[in-house]
């Protein structure tokens, strides 16, 4: 009778032990990173906090960093969307550290006034914009099985803001493809499926009705992947791309896309994930990064957000966290990225967006508390 | 779902002093004191085309719809006068009879002559197209709750088909906005949005980077919302527009956009409801002309089995 009530009480502690939540996240080492002597310096990276909620989630990468005691230190810069230019300081602070991370920068609309994100891209030819979508455990979405990598091209196509009046009430603007341009994002799309085990890029394009662009696009993509046999291509058009999106999203893997419909697409795979607060990506060229918010950099949320200090800093923690790995800090990122997940998972701490009523600075302490 | 919205044009243009039926048997009964019946246009297309055709045919007999059909085939000879497959006679029934059902066609590739489509849109002067996206009770998708309208601007815009090779390697697309088509299409989504007691109408656009196309746009949307006033206007910029789609369709009522925006959210939408099979959508031209469609291609391998849905 004594060994019954001792097997009964045992039941719930064995119960924990055996479902406890985070026991898939502890990260396990198999094989050592061996780093070079040195490589531990702290290394600057350029802080851009930018507008409206930016601050407050960059502030929130400021604490987590701190807490984790990162080899990275933040040069802070003050750069807001309604300055004309970005300032020679900042970008030449980015061409020295060659890593940035940066808030949101809110355009005006119509005002004149170009967009302050594409400028820093097109100048420090980011031409390569990556956003990863894809689920997170723990949080519910109505589609399972997203892992999709939004390829996009960063620096031409219908963003090349060459816009006029031919007369009055009638207004043109063009939309630029290269060879050039096209190729290298192409480039870029399979070297990274490559490097990353992916099994599949989608070219996503819209040939039947813009033949000559989209064409061009298409032709880049279609030689790159005869240089990848192992990985298969194949291509589709816009629209219909959106509606597989929302029906099946787990045929998708990596997809590549000119300026416009890259944008879209990254959006609508960060909706059907979970949204734009917990999507994390960044722009990478040949010399720079500048790591943001996975999708929809322009978007900075409303005045409400930021009254209430409400805005999600997962985005940009998880971006931070490739931001690391890109800095060849793989331990660091992982601690990161587990942290946030565990955190995600517990569904204790979880701001307005994803269903929970927790503030920013909530989810960084929970975040800091769940690193190990 | 096509049909009713033809069933809608049909009885304003018989009577204007009967307000908008809403439901198929007071359409019924407001017919039976009608003379003649309506003739409308039917181009049943390729493919699959002809057996939905020959449904939509039986259908509307069965439900006893005071509609004369007139077949109009494309031909298999280029037409001078229209510079495509379509007829002359085509056309100008539809724009004699000013409603119509048309069913896909299959634009044969590489013949170096416009589509089938576009013949159509352009001389009729098709300048919006009227996706309405409901959620079919009793077909359940991971989307309950989606009703919402996309009005797109259906001829300039990204589809202008003006490219060019400026040297080797860069090609530039032309988008034309013009004041004019914006401010036609505008007026159609109030127009409809008042008509149908919806109550807000969301311009979709770019007009953070594409200033002063999207821009122009957006002004002209402003202008025609004044005249509105009971109804809400918003603007929302395409990318949380995505977004806000597939999180929480129930957002959104009216939509309206110009050209390539439309295209994409208005199958974005279909693929809530159901896929393509699903979605019918209407043409209106300048005049009072509508015709409505299919949206889905001929598929020319599933002759044979088909979904009737979206036409009835």
């Amino acid at each position: 009778m004594f060994q019954g009530q001792m097997a009964r009480r045992s039941i719930p502690i064995l119960k924990q032990l055996f479902t406890s939540p985070s026991s898939h996240l502890t990260p396990t080492r198999s094989v050592t990173y061996m780093p070079r002597p040195g490589d531990g310096a702290p290394r600057p990276v350029t802080l851009i906090p930018g507008d409206a909620i930016g601050p407050l989630v960059t502030g929130a990468v400021e604490q987590v960093m701190q807490a984790m005691h990162a080899p990275v230190y933040f040069e802070r810069y003050e750069v807001h969307g309604d300055m004309k230019r970005v300032p020679q300081e900042v970008i030449d602070s980015i061409k020295k550290n060659k890593v940035c991370l940066k808030g949101g920068l809110a355009t005006p609309m119509g005002g004149g006034v170009s967009s302050l994100n594409v400028q820093l891209r097109k100048e420090l030819d980011l031409y390569a914009s990556l956003v990863n979508c894809f689920n997170l455990p723990g949080l519910p979405t109505r589609h399972e099985n997203v892992d999709i990598v939004v390829i996009r091209e960063n620096t031409e196509g219908e963003y090349s803001g060459l816009e006029h009046e031919v007369v009055p009430g009638v207004v043109e603007s063009l939309k630029v493809i290269t060879k050039f341009c096209s190729e290298r994002i192409a480039k870029y799309a399979f070297e990274y499926a490559y490097l990353n085990n992916r099994k599949k890029v989608t070219a996503v394009h819209k040939a039947n009705i813009m033949k000559l662009a989209d064409g061009l696009f298409l032709e880049s993509c279609r030689e790159v992947a005869t240089k990848y046999p192992g990985i298969k291509y194949n291509e589709i058009i816009v629209d219909n791309c959106c509606m597989q999106l929302v029906s099946k999203p787990e045929q998708f893997d990596v997809m590549v896309t000119p300026n416009l419909y890259g944008n879209l697409v990254a959006n609508t795979a960060a909706g059907i994930a979970g949204g734009t607060g917990v999507m994390p990506g960044g722009n990478v060229g040949a010399d720079h990064a500048v790591f943001e918010q996975g999708a929809s950099a322009g978007n900075v949320g409303n005045e409400k957000l930021v009254a209430q200090k409400t805005a999600n800093p997962v985005a940009l923690l998880l971006s931070s966290a490739m931001m690391l790995r890109h800095l060849q800090f793989p331990s660091f990122a992982d601690r990161l990225e587990t942290a946030v997940k565990r955190v995600i998972l517990d569904g204790k701490y979880r701001t307005k967006d994803l269903g929970g009523t927790s503030t920013t600075q909530e989810v960084v302490d929970a975040v800091i508390a769940a690193l190990d | 779902m096509a049909t009713h919205l033809l069933r809608r044009r049909v009885s304003q243009i018989l009577s204007q002093a009967i307000p908008c039926p809403t439901s198929p048997l007071s359409v019924g009964r407001a017919f039976s004191s009608a003379t003649a019946p309506i003739r409308a246009t039917l181009f049943p297309g390729d493919g699959i085309g002809p057996e939905i055709a020959e449904s939509v045919k039986q259908v509307f007999r069965g439900a006893e719809v005071p509609i004369e059909w007139e077949e109009h085939y494309v031909g298999d000879q280029i037409d001078p006068r229209t510079q495509s497959f379509l007829t002359w006679e085509s056309l100008e029934s539809v724009r004699k009879n000013r409603v119509g059902l048309k069913g896909p066609m299959a634009t044969p590739i590489g013949k170096g002559h416009r589509s089938l489509n576009l013949t159509l849109r352009k001389e009729l002067n098709l300048y919006a197209n009227v996706r309405p996206c409901y959620s079919l009770p009793g077909y359940k998708t991971r989307y309950d709750d989606v009703n919402l309208i996309t009005i797109r601007e259906n001829t300039e815009g990204e589809y202008s088909g003006l490219e060019h090779q400026v040297v080797r390697g860069v090609v530039e697309s032309l988008k034309i906005i013009t004041r004019q088509a914006s401010l036609r299409v505008a007026e159609y989504a109030f127009h409809y949005a008042k008509t149908h007691g919806r109550e807000r109408v969301s311009a979709i656009h770019k007009a953070n980077i594409m200033q002063k196309t999207d821009g122009l746009f957006l002004k002209c949307c402003r202008e025609v919302a004044e005249k509105y006033p009971e109804i809400t206007y918003e603007e929302v910029v395409i990318d949380n527009c995505c977004m806000m789609l597939v999180k929480n369709p129930a957002l959104f009522d009216v939509l309206v956009m110009p050209n390539l925006y439309g295209d994409i959210i208005s199958d974005l939408c279909a693929g809530l409801i159901g896929g393509l099979g699903l979605t019918p959508s209407c043409n209106i031209g300048e005049g009072g002309i509508a015709l409505a469609e299919a949206v889905h291609g001929s598929a020319p391998d599933i002759a044979g089995k088909v979904n009737l849905q979206i036409y009835l």
